[in-house]
């Protein structure tokens, strides 16, 4: 599936509920899911600076594709990032550079973008963006 | 513009003061628990700011104009105002500024810069917001001098023998919160002022957190210094107060230099404006310091006895239905607080108590509280903090208990 293909999929699971609480205990499921960081990796470099919870993030780069693995000490929080990982692992640096994320928006995650919101969404795609940026460059040279 | 005295009123009427305790978040009534950070405004409040910019809008201690004279004499009635509040000796002795870390700043500086030299010590507490503890670092690096700290025990207050231990000739100032903004305990003051000045050391209070929870008497008190903002009790943000003694404001020297604080300038010397104008450079925040003062006639009118009264109540209420959750750990606990229950759920992370909470449309504050030193004494991440005030219900303190168990579930 390319990856506006899975986030479609994401808006449509998301889209059988309009309650806040449904969505949300999708989320916590989600985040069971989370492909989660070998611990060793669990250290200062690979974590993201959110405000409040923590998040880690591990990329694996093969050549041609970034597959990234994660964890949170903050339920929600892992399931957010489990959404990302579901759209933006297994995939070319190229690919995750270019990526509109519309799902957010569309699943009512929107609220989570603003710069001072302490889950630190925002932050998860930049540094995500980053390490494909850091790849790309790497590979071209 | 009259505030009637509201003594007896309903708690209905009390909420209809505030427009937006009547607004709806995610279509559920708002539930709004984090005056801890700020207040809401009354209308009262909010009139007054407007007035100042739709009649008499103009530039304060310049003009030679009625507007600016109708300005200026409104912005001095707002001093006098915050002067009779805190029974303060004079009008000179109160300072206007951005807010209490404004105020903290300026003291830090003049004070350090006339009273403090190499190793010489500055007490604070463990309980601190960083507003209290890094304005004070920042003056001991200058300066050369140390910052102390008074230990605090597993409830959270401070210990006393310790504090008496850490006074020295080398102290040269005490600066201590009223009360501790993360778990809502109040500090021995008068006690903390007692011992410093059996030493002749001065004590600056941090009353943030203090000031809109009971009648405050900074000469009954006796404290050197008082800082707090304008927006935790009901006023505008960017309006704050450091009272001070005359006999320490006179000797400091200014924080900023500028426009309205001089009283001669040539490129060889200038000399300065008399107190407190010496320490208000600049154009002010006028119109916020008017619409603090209409803040103070206003819980003034409500009464500061019974604003005390009703959060006692609403303290106990709080204190007895959190206690009945389940998982549930207050952080803080001491027979003297302000009513604000820090607490974490076992096992679950303060983030996601806090979102789940947000989607019920109640506003709680999760975090360190700016308090990371407090935090790291109990080796915890933060917490989720309800700070309720006045105009909260029991029924929203309900709404709060159900919330939290609606967490539980979720995350079990």
């Amino acid at each position: 599936m390319t990856i506006n293909e899975v986030q479609d999929t994401i808006i449509e699971d998301f889209s059988v509920f309009d309650e806040w609480m449904d969505k949300y205990s999708l989320l916590i499921d989600l985040g069971k899911d989370l492909p989660l960081i070998d611990s060793g990796f669990k250290t200062k470099d690979f974590l993201i600076e959110g405000c409040q919870s923590k998040v880690w993030l591990h990329p694996e780069f093969n050549g041609s594709k970034i597959t990234f693995t994660a964890d949170s000490d903050a339920i929600i929080t892992r399931g957010i990032i489990a959404l990302l990982i579901k759209v933006l692992s297994d995939r070319t640096p190229a690919e995750i550079i270019s990526a509109d994320l519309y799902f957010i928006d569309k699943i009512g995650l929107r609220q989570n973008l603003s710069p001072t919101r302490s889950n630190g969404l925002l932050s998860m795609i930049r540094q995500i963006k980053l390490y494909a940026l850091a790849y790309q460059s790497k590979f071209k040279t | 513009m009259h505030v009637k005295k509201l003594i007896m009123r309903n708690i209905s009427d009390i909420r209809a003061d505030f427009p937006v305790l009547s607004r709806k978040v995610y279509d559920k009534p708002l539930v709004y628990l984090d005056n801890g950070a700020s207040t809401q405004k009354p209308q009262y409040v909010l009139d007054a700011v407007n007035q100042v910019y739709t009649s008499y809008y103009s530039n304060i201690h310049r003009g030679v104009h009625n507007l600016s004279d109708k300005a200026t004499e409104e912005y001095e009635n707002a001093r006098e105002k915050v002067r009779s509040f805190m029974n303060a000796a004079g009008k000179e002795e109160i300072i206007f500024t951005s807010g209490s870390t404004g105020s903290i700043n300026m003291a830090a500086f003049s004070f350090g810069e006339r009273f403090v030299g190499r190793g010489d010590e500055i007490i604070v507490s463990h309980l601190e917001h960083h507003a209290n503890i890094v304005p004070w670092q920042m003056m001991c690096e200058r300066k050369g001098a140390i910052l102390r700290v008074i230990p605090i025990d597993d409830n959270g207050e401070i210990i006393f023998e310790e504090y008496r231990k850490l006074l020295s000739p080398k102290t040269r100032l005490v600066a201590v919160t009223q009360v501790s903004n993360a778990f809502g305990i109040i500090l021995p003051v008068r006690k903390i002022i007692e011992a410093a000045h059996s030493m002749d050391i001065p004590v600056l209070i941090d009353g943030a957190q203090g000031i809109q929870h009971g009648a405050t008497d900074v000469r009954e008190m006796d404290c050197d210094f008082y800082v707090f903002s304008g927006h935790k009790i009901y006023g505008p943000a960017g309006i704050g107060v450091l009272y001070g003694k005359t006999k320490w404001l006179s000797e400091m020297p200014p924080y900023q230099g500028g426009g309205d604080m001089v009283a001669r300038v040539t490129f060889e010397k200038t000399t300065y404006n008399e107190l407190p104008f010496r320490f208000e450079a600049g154009t002010m925040n006028f119109p916020a310091a008017i619409g603090l003062g209409a803040a103070i006639d206003y819980v003034l009118s409500t009464g500061m006895e019974f604003i005390g009264n009703r959060e006692k109540e609403l303290l106990a209420h709080a204190t007895e239905r959190l206690s009945a959750v389940k998982n549930l750990r207050i952080y803080g606990n001491s027979v003297s607080k302000i009513p604000t229950i820090s607490f974490l759920l076992k096992g679950i992370h303060m983030y996601d108590t806090g979102m789940i909470l947000d989607k019920l449309g109640i506003a709680v504050r999760t975090g360190t509280h700016c308090a990371q030193p407090l935090m790291d004494r109990f080796g915890i991440e933060g917490t989720v903090r309800a700070s309720m005030c006045f105009y909260n219900t029991v029924e929203e303190i309900d709404k709060l208990g159900t919330g939290i168990e609606k967490a539980l579930t979720m995350f079990a």
